[in-house]
C-alpha cells in the first residue's frame, strides 16, 4: 500500500467535502519519527491479522472441497442412499441424508417463518408499551437459546412427556425454537426501513390497516423478508445438536416425517467421524461438502435478492 | 446484529366520519390483529415451554441429588436410587475453553475489523469482508471435523512447546491427554466465533462519525492515532457486546467440542492440555443413553446451567449495546 502523505494542514483545509473512505484512507499525518513508527507497526499488525483470519478459513474450505470433491461427481451420490453399504465399502449416495435435511428444514421454514413474520408485524405495526417490550424481550432470550437446549427442550416434551419417539419432525420443532427469533429480527429491520410516508398514503386513501399491512408494508420489504429466511435457514440446516438427540441416523430413506429413524447430512457425517477406513473418511468429507454447497447456496441466494432489491428508505 | 430502535410511529388510521366508518369493515382489522397478537403469544409461549420443561424434568433429579449439583466432580446416574452428580468440571471446561478462544478471536477480529474499514482499499475489503460473512454460515461439524482431523498435528508441537516452557503454570501444566486437548478446542471454537465479531465490529466500526476522524487528522495524527483516539474509543461498546455475542456463542457451541474434546477419567487437572467434557459435550455425549428419567434428569440440569449461562452472557451484551444508543442517537 503506497502511503501518500498529504500534509495534515491540506486535510483541514476542506474538511467538509471529502467523502469519509477514500479521502481519509490516505491521508497519514507527519510527526516524528516514533510515531510514524508506531503508524507502520499498527498498519503491519492490521495486515497480519487480517492474514491469521484468513489462513484457516481458507484452509477449511480447501480441505473439504479436496477431500470431497471426487465423491459428488459419481451420479450415485446424489441418486442412492447408503442402505448395505458398510464402512469399508466405498461409494453408496447420500440422497437419504440431503432429503432429510430438506425436508425437516422445511418443516421448520414452514412454521417458523409465518410465526416469526407475524410476530414482527405485531412488534412494528401495533406493539406498544409494555407487552411489546415483553415480546421483544422474549425473542433475545430465544435468541440466545444454544441448540442442545433446544434439543433438550422438545425432547423434554416430545419424548418425556407425550412419550413420542425420535422422528423427524421432533428434529423440525427444536429447529423452529433456533429459526424463529432470526426471523423475527431480521423481518422486524425490514419493515423499519418501510417509509412511514407509504403507510400515511395508504390510510389517507381510506385503506385500512391490515389491508395497508398485506398490501403496501409487507410488498416493499418483502425481498428483505426472504433474505432473512433464507439466512435463517442456512443456519438452522448446519445445526447438529438437535439432531444427535432427536433424530437418529439411519442408512436407509426415510421419506416419513412421524414414524422411524430420519437420515441428514449432519447425523451421516457424525456417523463415520472416528473410522480411519478410507471409504468412511470419504464420505464423512463428501458430506460435509454437500452440506456446506447446501447452506452456501441458500446464504448465496439470500444476499443476492437483498442486495439487488434493496428497500428505498 | 438485531437493534431496537423504535421508529416513529404512524398514528392509527384516524376514525373518519361516521358514514365512511360504515363503509370500512372492521372485522379484519380486527383479525389480522389478532393473528399478529396471537404469534407473539406463541412465541413468547415458546420461551415458557423451555423454562418450564426444563425446570420441571430437571428438579426430580436435582432433589435426588447426593452430591453437591454445583460443586461436585462426580457423575454418576446410572442408578435412579443413587444419584451423584455435580457440574464442577463441566463449568470449568466450557467457562475456560470460551474465554480462551474468546481471547484468541477478539484481538484478531478488530485487526481484521480496522483492516477491512480503514486499511484496505475498497477493492479488496468488500469481496473479504463478504467472505468473511460466508464462513460464518459453515457449519460446526466441518470445524470440528477439520479441527480433529486436520489441525491437531499442527497444533501438538506448539502445544508440547508450551508445556516445556511454561509447565509450571497450572493452566501449561503437562498432562496425559495428547490429541484432544482443551487447548485445541479453544483454538477451533476461536476461529468459529472470528467471523461473528468480525462482522459486528466492523459495522460499529463503520459508524465512526467522520467529523471525528477528521479532526484528529487535521490535528496531526498518523493513521494509528487517529483509529486509537477516534475510531476505538467510539467502537469500544460495540466490539465488548460483539465479544460477549461470540462468547454467548462458544459457551453453547456443541458438536464441534464433542468431536474434538477427549473424554478423561482420574485425576482432574486445571491445565489447558487436559481434556473433559462441556455442558454441552457431555450431553451430546449422553445422547443415546437417555433411557431413564431421573438420568435424563440430570442432563437437563446440566442444560438449564448452560441456558442461564449463555443468557447471563447475552444479556450483558444488550446491555452494553442499548446503554451505548444512549449517547450516540
Amino acid at each position: 500500500m503506497s502511503a501518500t502523505s498529504l500534509t495534515p494542514s491540506l486535510a483541514a483545509a476542506d474538511p467538509g467535502d471529502a467523502s469519509p473512505g477514500d479521502e481519509l484512507r490516505t491521508l497519514n499525518g507527519g510527526g516524528s519519527g516514533s510515531r510514524r513508527v508506531k503508524d507502520r507497526i499498527a498498519t503491519v499488525v492490521m495486515h497480519l491479522a487480517f492474514l491469521v483470519a484468513v489462513i484457516p478459513l481458507v484452509w477449511i474450505l480447501w480441505t473439504v472441497v479436496s477431500q470431497g470433491y471426487h465423491m459428488l461427481l459419481e451420479s450415485t451420490w446424489w441418486t442412492n442412499s447408503q442402505r448395505g453399504v458398510t464402512v469399508r465399502d466405498f461409494g453408496g449416495g447420500a440422497y437419504h441424508a440431503m432429503a432429510g435435511t430438506v425436508m425437516q428444514a422445511a418443516v421448520t421454514a414452514l412454521i417458523s417463518v409465518p410465526l416469526g413474520v407475524f410476530t414482527a408485524i405485531y412488534l412494528v405495526e401495533y406493539g406498544r408499551g409494555r407487552l411489546a417490550r415483553a415480546v421483544s424481550f422474549m425473542v433475545d432470550i430465544l435468541t440466545g437459546i444454544p441448540s442442545i437446549v433446544a434439543a433438550l427442550t422438545v425432547y423434554a416434551l416430545w419424548i418425556s412427556t407425550f412419550g413420542f419417539s425420535r422422528v423427524g419432525f421432533a428434529v423440525s420443532l427444536s429447529l423452529v425454537l433456533l429459526m424463529v427469533p432470526t426471523i423475527v429480527r431480521s423481518t422486524e429491520e425490514m419493515l423499519k426501513l418501510v417509509p412511514n410516508e407509504l403507510r400515511e398514503a395508504s390510510y389517507a386513501l381510506g385503506v385500512p390497516k391490515w389491508k395497508t399491512i398485506v398490501k403496501i408494508v409487507l410488498p416493499t420489504a418483502f425481498s428483505g423478508i426472504i433474505t432473512g429466511v433464507l439466512l435463517g435457514l442456512a443456519r438452522v440446516m448446519g445445526e447438529t445438536a438437535p439432531l444427535l438427540i432427536l433424530g437418529p441416523y439411519t442408512k436407509s430413506i426415510n421419506m416419513d416425517l412421524f414414524n422411524g429413524n430420519m437420515a441428514s447430512l449432519p447425523t451421516m457425517i457424525n456417523q463415520d467421524r472416528t473410522e480411519f477406513l478410507d471409504a468412511a473418511v470419504q464420505r464423512t468429507w463428501g458430506a460435509a461438502l454437500t452440506l456446506i454447497l447446501i447452506v452456501m447456496a441458500l446464504n448465496i441466494a439470500g444476499r443476492a435478492i437483498g442486495h439487488f432489491s434493496k428497500v428505498k428508505s | 446484529m438485531a437493534t431496537t430502535t423504535s421508529t416513529p410511529r404512524v398514528p392509527d388510521a384516524p376514525p373518519g366520519p361516521e358514514g365512511l366508518k360504515q363503509g370500512l369493515s372492521r372485522g379484519p382489522d380486527r383479525a389480522f390483529k389478532m393473528l399478529a397478537g396471537g404469534s407473539s403469544a406463541v412465541v413468547v409461549a415458546l420461551v415458557v415451554i423451555v423454562g418450564v420443561y426444563l425446570i420441571s424434568k430437571a428438579w426430580p433429579s436435582l432433589a435426588a441429588n447426593g452430591a453437591s449439583f454445583l460443586t461436585s466432580r462426580e457423575w454418576s446416574v446410572a442408578d435412579p436410587d443413587a444419584l451423584r452428580f455435580g457440574i464442577a468440571p463441566l463449568l470449568w471446561v466450557t467457562v475456560i475453553s470460551s474465554v480462551v478462544a474468546m481471547a484468541i478471536a477478539v484481538p484478531v477480529a478488530i485487526g481484521v475489523a480496522l483492516y477491512l474499514t480503514h486499511y484496505a482499499p475498497p477493492r479488496v475489503a468488500k469481496p473479504f469482508a463478504y467472505l468473511v460473512d460466508l464462513l460464518a454460515a459453515v457449519p460446526s461439524i466441518v470445524f470440528g471435523l477439520w479441527g480433529a482431523r486436520v489441525l491437531m498435528p499442527y497444533v501438538q508441537p506448539f502445544q508440547d512447546a508450551l508445556k516445556s516452557a511454561f509447565g509450571w503454570f497450572p493452566l501449561f501444566a503437562p498432562t496425559a491427554v495428547q490429541a484432544g486437548t482443551i487447548f485445541l478446542a479453544s483454538i477451533v471454537l476461536a476461529i468459529m466465533i472470528l467471523p461473528i465479531i468480525t462482522a459486528l465490529s466492523r459495522e460499529v466500526f463503520r459508524q465512526t462519525p467522520v467529523g471525528h476522524m477528521e479532526a484528529a487528522l487535521a490535528l496531526g495524527a498518523t493513521r494509528w492515532e487517529m483509529i486509537r483516539t477516534a475510531v476505538l474509543p467510539f467502537g469500544r461498546p460495540g466490539v465488548v457486546s460483539a465479544a460477549m455475542l461470540g462468547l454467548g456463542r462458544a459457551l453453547g457451541e456443541t458438536i464441534a467440542v464433542t468431536i474434538i474434546l477427549s473424554t478423561t477419567t482420574g485425576a482432574f487437572s486445571w491445565s489447558l492440555f487436559f481434556g473433559g467434557e462441556t455442558f454441552a459435550s457431555k450431553i451430546a455425549n449422553a445422547a443415546s443413553e437417555f433411557d431413564s428419567p431421573s438420568k435424563t434428569g440430570a442432563y437437563i440440569a446440566a442444560g438449564l446451567v448452560l441456558f442461564l449461562l449463555t443468557f447471563a452472557v447475552n444479556a450483558i451484551a444488550r446491555v452494553i449495546i442499548d446503554r451505548r444508543k444512549g449517547f450516540t442517537e
